[in-house]
């Protein structure tokens, strides 16, 4: 079957249960998803969704599994642009693994199409988002706090 | 800032060869290949370019994922756009102010 998969891997001196924390905590996840946050309770069968600042829901879907602090599986599809949107729901998986004094996050994003504008969009965004989120866990503050810095200069 | 300098010091042994650059073309024309895949395009042993995928893993630029009895290779990102953050993001909005001053003083002195 036709598919399309991005991964992407950073490892952030932190622990599995931190990392769990930042990437399930509203307040926090806006200060390295660029104001973006994502609303579930986090457990297997519930909504989820990513808001904007302004209330926009980009993103919708559910909770497939939820393993604190190891495993993470989002039903994922997007709502806002209708080719996006008709492409259907995606997967996001997040897994933590402990290494020495840190923690590898992988983010596997698969969608059963090829080829795929959701994946390629997310591409642009995963990147940026886990290199923020990394800064910020190590030294608490972010690198990016726009997402497209030479459109907003 | 918190340099954890051995990070970047494999990110650059890792970009410093020819092969590897070629490896990583490789995946960023088509993502998600094995190894036998990779090997078709290169000029070398399989045993050589398992071990340049093994120092592009270690430097977090190659991902592998298992996939029943196969493993695929990922191009990974996410430490080129710290590269980007750290060296290139940061000029961007002085060099884009700049040439929007010149623009703006240019027209003035036409009208």
């Amino acid at each position: 079957m036709a598919r399309s998969t991005y991964v992407y891997v950073t490892y952030i001196r932190t622990t599995p249960e931190k990392l769990w924390s930042a990437l399930t905590d509203a307040e926090f996840m806006k200060q390295y998803w660029f104001g973006m946050h994502c609303e579930s309770e986090w457990t297997a069968g519930s909504p989820w969704k990513l808001v904007s600042s302004t209330g926009a829901v980009f993103d919708a879907g559910e909770i497939v599994a939820a393993e604190p602090p190891r495993r993470l599986v989002i039903r994922w599809q997007h709502q806002n642009k209708p080719e996006l949107k008709e492409e259907g729901p995606s997967l996001c998986t997040m897994e933590l693994e402990a290494v020495g004094t840190a923690v590898k996050l992988s983010i596997t994003h698969t969608i059963e199409r090829e080829p795929s504008t959701l994946i390629t969009a997310v591409s642009g965004g995963w990147p940026k988002i886990l290199s923020n989120l990394k800064s910020l866990l190590e030294t608490g503050s972010v690198v990016l706090s726009d997402p497209y810095p030479a459109q907003a200069a | 800032m918190v340099e954890p300098s051995e990070d970047t010091d494999l990110l650059f042994k890792a970009l410093a060869d020819p092969n590897r650059r070629k490896l990583l073309d490789l995946l960023h024309q088509h993502d998600g290949r094995t190894l036998g895949e990779l090997c078709e395009h290169m000029d070398m042993t399989r045993q050589g370019v398992t071990q340049h995928l093994d120092v592009l893993e270690a430097a977090n630029l190659v991902a592998t994922v298992r996939r029943g009895r196969e493993k695929l290779h990922f191009l990974n990102p996410v430490p080129l756009q710290e590269i980007y953050e750290r060296w290139i993001a940061k000029f961007e909005k002085p060099r884009l102010k700049a040439l929007t001053d010149m623009k703006r003083r240019l027209e003035k002195g036409n009208g």
